[in-house]
């Protein structure tokens, strides 16, 4: 009697361990399977609205693909993951990051967002096969023999003369001055836009004037620049945290003239920092503005807000780079685990643009700037500020 | 030029209360707090939550931040820094205490308030305008409280009780306890004395310049630069320290800008020079 007791006691749990096994096969059955993109940029410090932007678009977005079941690409079902490197603007810290992309396996990093981290990452990124998606600008980064690099956004030496040519025609601008943080950004972009004015035939009447980054009263440095009474001062490569202090200064020293950058802006920080002073400061923003926001950019940033509490102007457009990825994936599956079957797609790349209005198109551009398609075809829209809200100044397109 | 030694002025006395917290921690204690900017971020944010957020009176917000500060600083003081002083030997463990605590204070204050540059309503709008003179009135507000500020803490350190015990204290540690002044007690005050300066500066200045999570250790640094200058752990030496680096920075912005940004060079140099020259700054007190 006891030895069949065990005998069915043994069978019982045989039977409830088999169940269970079944059980959990089913479940690993259904789980969709991971794929992993990657973020490296600075997260921290006084830069941390760049690469936070860019972070917060991409787990928006791959929330809002899991939560409908996930991203199809060829035959095979995604549950996106988006594995974050804060690389704290420092080149040493980028490339562990892309080290650490490579140790993960990953194929597809957005960021860097400076140029000198986006310079340290690219023998890491072409020797692990990996595509990165910068938010930087100088062009040999795009230019051959550099491949991986896919430029984010529109570049100031593309927005620069755009901006100068339509204040010019617009509001009869003809001197103009230039102002740059003393770090590299600021003033590989400064350098580019003195050059872009000048050959427009632009009086440039200060091209030298420069603060340290963390600076937080800008009178002194504004003070002479202000007394030679410009048509245009252009705030080159500003970080959005010293932005509204610069136009206050500058419109507090009775400054009359209007005030440009090359750099997406958040209109809360300008409301805060500068109030009714920032009305008529021109910045280049993404998908923005209601006259040109489809229903689906206007889903984004109401998600957006609902996850971190409040949604930040420069993530218009910072949205755009997982789309591309995954719409280009799409397109050529066999460039999930090859890169260079992705390159090989980006030359003919063809998608609907979720996040404008009409039929617009997400591809890439580039060929005029850097002979070579290696840039996100956004759209070049340039605002001006006026109220607490940005408003469409015009809407270009760069390639 | 009468803008430019405006600016400077008014940039001096901006930084001559920054360093003051700093100087009063660093001559009670021998302790170079390197949180301080975080505290004045701390500070900053405080007031912009209660005046810009709350919308309760400018006053109240000040008063926010300064008694936050006082409560963290003497927190701080009596738990981690008077148990490290307590068992090692070395000034070193002080100085990486400080550090480790201005790392925690960027990773809360970036969780808690975000990574934007926040700014609150003016305090008071408009701008003096005169022939070659342009002064915003919040700027004129906040210099004068600033004035205010600095004769409240000389008149309160020089005259009431705290303030002689926390003077015998930077003078000699061993001998003020054994004149009977309770070492420990004052130690927590000026430490919360410090910590609260920091805040009410940050609580003031964002009125002008906004706060954000990262400038807190670039606003250290500064703070370092004018102890240096004036001399580490003397108040006379602070102030004077604030006030010489914002002529600089004011001037040779002016002077030097067809040369790019060598003015930071300039200052630099000439404070290799003059620490090489006086190393203990224009008044301070030798190390130890």
């Amino acid at each position: 009697m006891r030895t069949i007791s065990n005998m069915s006691r043994r069978a019982m749990f045989g039977v409830m361990g088999a169940a269970m096994l079944a059980a959990t096969s089913a479940t690993a059955f259904a789980e969709n399977t991971k794929l992993k993109i990657g973020f490296v940029g600075v997260t921290s410090g006084p830069a941390a609205a760049w690469g936070t932007s860019n972070v917060r678009s991409m787990q928006t977005l791959a929330a809002w693909y899991n939560e409908l079941g996930g991203v199809k690409i060829g035959e095979v079902t995604y549950d996106l993951d988006i594995v974050t490197f804060d690389d704290q603007k420092d080149p040493k810290r980028a490339i562990a990051g892309m080290e650490k992309m490579a140790q993960e396996g990953i194929h597809y990093v957005v960021g860097p967002n400076v140029d000198d981290g986006a310079a340290a990452v690219r023998p890491v990124a072409e020797a692990n096969g990996i595509i990165y998606f910068p938010y930087a600008f100088p062009k040999s980064l795009y230019e051959k023999p550099a491949s991986n690099a896919v430029l984010g956004m529109i570049a100031n030496y593309q927005s620069g003369p755009a901006i100068y040519k339509y204040l010019m025609e617009n509001k009869g601008v003809k001197k103009v001055a230039f102002v740059a943080a003393n770090e590299s950004d600021p003033l590989s972009q400064r350098d580019g836009g003195v050059a872009a004015a000048k050959a427009l035939g632009l009086e440039v009447v200060a091209q030298n004037d420069t603060y340290q980054n963390d600076t937080r009263d800008f009178s002194p440095v504004l003070t002479p620049i202000v007394a030679l009474k410009p048509d245009l001062l252009v705030l080159s490569g500003v970080a959005p945290a010293n932005a509204p202090l610069l136009i206050r200064a500058a419109r507090e020293l009775g400054y009359e003239g209007l005030i440009s950058t090359e750099t997406a802006q958040d209109a809360k920080v300008l409301e805060e920092g500068a109030g009714e002073l920032a009305n008529g400061f021109i910045s280049v923003g993404g998908a923005s503005t209601p006259e040109i926001a489809s229903d689906r950019m206007k889903e984004f940033v109401e998600r957006y807000t609902k996850m971190f509490g409040e949604y930040n102007d420069e993530s218009n457009t910072k949205v755009y780079a997982l789309d591309y990825i995954l719409e280009t994936l799409k397109a050529n599956p066999a460039a999930i685990g090859n890169v260079e079957e992705f390159k090989k797609t980006m030359d003919t790349f063809s998608a609907p643009n979720p996040y404008l209005k009409g039929d617009a198109k997400l591809t890439y551009v580039g060929s005029t700037s850097f002979g070579q398609k290696r840039q996100v075809a956004v759209p070049m829209v340039v605002n001006e500020y006026k109220d607490g809200a940005f408003q469409t100044l015009f809407v270009g397109t760069v390639d | 030029m009468e803008q430019v030694i405006a600016n400077g002025l008014y940039l001096g006395a901006q930084y001559a209360l920054i360093a003051l917290g700093l100087t009063l921690i660093f001559a009670l204690m021998n302790v170079l707090n390197f949180a301080h900017g975080q505290m004045y971020v701390l500070g900053g944010f405080i007031t912009y939550t209660v005046y810009g957020q709350l919308g309760l009176p400018f006053v109240v917000a000040l008063l926010a931040s300064g008694v936050t500060l006082a409560v963290i600083g003497a927190l701080m003081e009596k738990y981690l820094f008077r148990t490290v002083i307590k068992r090692s030997h070395r000034e070193e463990s002080t100085m990486l205490l400080a550090a480790a605590t201005a790392f925690f204070f960027d990773a809360v204050m970036l969780l808690i308030f975000g990574e934007k540059q926040r700014g609150v309503p003016k305090i008071v709008k408009g701008v003096f305008n005169t022939d070659g003179l342009i002064m915003p009135y919040d700027r004129i507000a906040v210099g004068a409280l600033a004035i205010v500020f600095i004769a409240a803490f000389i008149l309160y350190m020089q005259y009431s009780k705290p303030g002689r015990a926390m003077r015998a204290l930077a003078q000699d540690r061993v001998a003020a306890q054994l004149m009977g002044v309770a070492v420990e007690r004052y130690s927590m005050i000026g430490f919360a004395m410090g910590a609260m300066l920091a805040g009410i500066v940050g609580g003031l200045l964002v009125t002008i310049t906004g706060v954000n999570s990262g400038i807190g250790g670039p606003i250290s640094i500064k703070a370092f630069m004018m102890v240096m200058i004036g001399g580490a752990g003397v108040v006379g030496g602070a102030i004077a320290g604030g006030f010489i680096l914002g002529m600089m920075e004011s001037v040779g912005l002016t002077v030097l800008r067809e040369y790019g940004d060598v003015t930071y060079l300039v200052i630099f140099a000439a404070l290799m020079v003059f620490l090489s020259i006086r190393p203990n700054g224009l008044m301070g007190k030798p190390w130890g």
